[in-house]
């Protein structure tokens, strides 16, 4: 008797991704398809692709799919939740694309509390491109367009989005979270069913930032990337949940009257 | 079926939410914005949706996200809004996703000014973004045919899988007029189900996907040869243009479009009480532009009058139709200021005493 | 056939709404109508106006470079309208406001004292209604009975009103049926 333990989630098309050799989009993927799976609503989600090194992402989610311009994800997702709040809508961005180009349509889509999820990829360089500085990029990491390391005088400091997003006075769930160890994508993937949780049952905005390697952009060995994403980044961009619904606002309330 | 008197702004609102459009995504800009706000009071009465966006930007792409949806879906803006709109609209196109877009023009370049002006028709008809396609651009005289036509404008957008541009400028928006709205309302088209739209994939239909990125040269170039046939489509069949005078001679043809060419008809209709003959064609389709009609009709005229609140941008469209056959004379104001009858008037005696310079060949 | 006018005075005054309710009473009358405001900065100056087409054909132009008929309803609006009414056209002068006289001789001056008339009545915001009745009876463009209608129905929420503002309506026209003109 034969019992299959592990197998591609529905969610995922049967396919090869174009993604490098230590990237961990193809993680990432996966993880948002199980969770899709688990929830049930595979068959109401629609996704949207960003620009970027996941431009392709439509070819490889079992779900209907927008292909939206740089940086404006979180405005199409708005347009469809909106048109249609009965499909489970998601977005998924990498750094460039959300907190550079995109950088109005995330925090407004935030801010308007609306009832999608954003799936946030940062491995702290522009990938698609070739390895130009992103806005995450670490204080002297040398970028093709910063050879000489980022130099936070001219270009200022990294944006940390979950931290800036949880300032949010509307409701949200903003959590941050890595791949990089298979304890930590367990947690990942925690943290979308939260993401997702919340949205189905039509609580608020949901964000969910993932930390990634970008081996060939950084210049390393795959290994070393997980090195490098652990000594380097995780000190400044710390994991875990930065906001809940539940938890209300930290921010003082304006004056009165 | 009663007559009302409504801002024109508010007619093309009310006119989209008759048309079954319950979902608008804007952002604020003169002199358009009754429009956004006439759609913010009435959504929700119809259960629709009006999203106040960060910017055009947003805004656009909203539009994208809620046609790729399958329903249907208005913005409208002024020149400089339009222009931030710009990309999604190339996206728009190459996605084929129907919406309907309303530019209420001001003057430009840059800030420019707020009052009305025709500068944008280069904008709509050729030139809106990059890569190779077209907007079916309607341009409306009244406040009554502004209101038909983007009723009009859903069917051909729905039908075309196009987005279809209301070009107007800012006495279309602003001043008030009867209008009547129609109880029901047949579609111009027959509009099959949008079983394109991205709504959820069970299995029962092959999955959506609306995009517009074809890394694949031969696919791209498929692609562009698909949307041609399209146009080309719209060219042979949604040509609109309003002839007036044609019927008995004429010395001097004028073209005009929007509320230019209702300033034309008050002088075209005193200078015939003076035994004057003036015709007049009015292109209400500017993509497909009434190439034909311009051209037949010139062709009884002794010269050609092009009338436009713009440097001068229909009048190429007018040298292509008319060739060197006809002399071509021009009348314009810009800036806000506009034209009166007394300046068709007086212009037309001039053509016609031989003191107007005709336009230059290129 | 055609009446046209612009009406033209303070933010405040209810200019607009006076063009609005001409218009509106038009329509109703089976005429063909426009309206057409003024708009952008200058509103923000504090200065409105608005041009009214009233005609028997299709409106062709909406907007009046030699008017048939001005009212000016402060000074400002005199200096900027006078030199455009039509010649044989009619002016119509807010005296309370405006104590120049127009040097048009070309065309008929009516002077309304619309404040004033409008304070008689205890309706000291019917100036506007006055200055209306005004024109109504210099030109006939509607029917007085026609826009007592659209008074009632625009003015359904504060019944209060409705009276005084027919009353100035009324008194208004008297002035201007004395010196009807016809343009």
């Amino acid at each position: 008797m034969l019992e299959t333990v592990f197998s591609r989630p529905d969610a995922l098309r049967d396919v090869t991704t174009h993604y490098c050799p230590g990237c961990t989009h193809g993680t990432i993927h996966r993880l948002i398809a199980e969770v899709l799976d688990e929830l049930g609503v595979r068959e109401r989600t629609v996704g949207v692709a960003p620009v970027g090194c996941a431009v392709l992402a439509y070819n490889y989610f079992e779900t209907d799919f927008h292909e939206a311009s740089h940086g404006r994800a979180p405005a199409v997702a708005t347009g469809i939740k909106r048109a249609r709040p009965d499909l489970v809508v998601f977005a998924y961005q990498g750094d460039g694309d959300l907190a550079s180009i995109g950088m109005a349509e995330i925090v407004h889509c935030a801010n308007r509390g609306e009832k999608v999820t954003v799936v946030f990829v940062n491995n702290a360089i522009y990938g698609m491109t070739g390895g130009q500085m992103a806005p995450t990029t670490m204080p002297g990491q040398v970028a093709t367009t910063c050879p000489l390391g980022r130099d936070v005088d001219m270009a200022g400091h990294p944006i940390r989005v979950s931290e800036m997003l949880s300032t949010l006075r509307t409701p949200a769930f903003v959590a941050r979270a890595s791949v990089h160890t298979p304890l930590l994508a367990v947690n990942a993937k925690e943290m979308l069913r939260r993401a997702f949780s919340y949205q189905v049952a039509g609580r608020c905005f949901s964000l969910v930032e993932i930390l990634s390697t970008c081996p060939t952009n950084w210049g390393i060995p795959p290994a070393e990337a997980t090195t490098w994403l652990e000594k380097n980044m995780l000190p400044y961009y710390p994991l875990g949940v930065f906001k809940t619904p539940e938890r209300g606002s930290r921010e003082p309330l304006p004056l009165e009257g | 079926m009663t007559k009302k008197l409504m801002k024109g702004s508010e007619a093309i609102g009310e006119a989209a939410v008759q048309a079954g459009c319950h979902l608008f995504f804007g952002y604020p800009i003169t002199p358009q914005n009754e429009i956004p706000e006439y759609m913010s009071m009435r959504l929700p009465q119809v259960g629709g949706t009006f999203v106040q966006a960060e910017s055009e930007v947003a805004a656009s792409n909203m539009l994208y996200g809620a046609a790729g949806s399958g329903e249907r879906v208005m913005t409208s803006s002024s020149s400089p809004g339009i222009s931030l709109m710009a990309e999604a609209i190339s996206y728009l196109a190459g996605a084929e996703l129907p919406v309907v877009i309303v530019n209420i023009m001001r003057g430009g370049p840059g800030l420019g000014g707020i009052l009305p002006s025709q500068s944008d028709y280069f904008q709509a008809t050729k030139g809106t973004a990059h890569g190779d396609f077209r907007l079916l651009v309607l341009a409306p005289w009244s406040v009554q045919e502004a209101a038909n036509l983007v009723q009009d404008a859903f069917d051909l957008a729905d039908y075309y899988r196009n987005p279809v541009l209301i070009l107007g400028d800012g006495l279309i928006g602003q001043m008030m007029e009867p209008v009547e709205f129609a109880d029901s309302r047949e579609p111009i088209k027959v509009l099959p189900p949008k079983t394109w739209a991205a709504t959820g994939h069970n299995g029962s239909k092959p999955r959506s996907v609306i995009n517009s990125l074809f890394l694949d040269p031969e696919e791209l170039e498929r692609h562009n040869f698909h949307l041609k046939e399209k146009y080309d489509r719209m060219e042979r069949d949604e040509v609109r243009y309003e002839a007036h005078g044609l019927d008995t001679d004429y010395d001097v043809l004028i073209v005009a479009y929007g509320t230019v060419a209702r300033v034309c008809l008050t002088a075209l209709e005193e200078l015939a009480e003076e035994g004057v003959k003036v015709a007049m064609v009015r292109p209400v389709s500017l993509f497909p532009y009434p190439s034909a009609a311009v051209r037949e009709a010139a062709a009884g005229a002794k010269a050609v009058l092009v009338v436009e609140l713009s440097m001068g941008q229909m009048i190429e469209d007018v040298r292509l139709a008319v060739g060197r056959s006809k002399p071509i004379h021009f009348l314009n104001r810009v800036g806000g200021m506009l034209i009166s009858p007394d300046a068709v008037i007086d212009k037309i005696r001039a053509i016609e005493d031989g003191s107007s310079e005709e336009v230059r060949h290129a | 056939m055609q009446n046209d006018v612009i009406m033209a005075g303070f933010g405040g005054q209810g200019i607009l709404l006076i063009g609005k309710m001409l218009a509106y009473a038009g329509m109703r009358e089976g005429k063909e109508v426009s309206w057409l405001p003024s708009y952008g900065p200058e509103m923000r100056g504090g200065t409105a106006n608005c041009t009214v087409v009233i005609s028997d054909r299709p409106v062709g132009s909406p907007v009046i470079q030699s008017p048939r008929a001005v009212l000016a309803m402060n000074l400002p609006s005199l200096d900027k309208f006078e030199p455009d009414v039509r010649p044989g056209g009619l002016l119509l002068v807010n005296t309370s406001l405006i104590e120049r006289k127009p040097a048009r001789s070309d065309v008929t001056v009516i002077e309304v004292p619309a404040n004033q008339i409008a304070n008689e009545l205890g309706n000291p915001r019917g100036a506007n209604m006055v200055a209306l009745g005004a024109y109504l009876g210099a030109t006939d463009a509607v029917s007085l009975d026609g826009v007592i209608e659209v008074v009632r129905e625009t003015f359904a929420a504060k019944p209060g009103v409705i009276d005084v503002n027919i009353q100035a309506l009324r008194r208004g026209y008297e002035i201007g049926a004395a010196c009807t003109v016809g343009v």
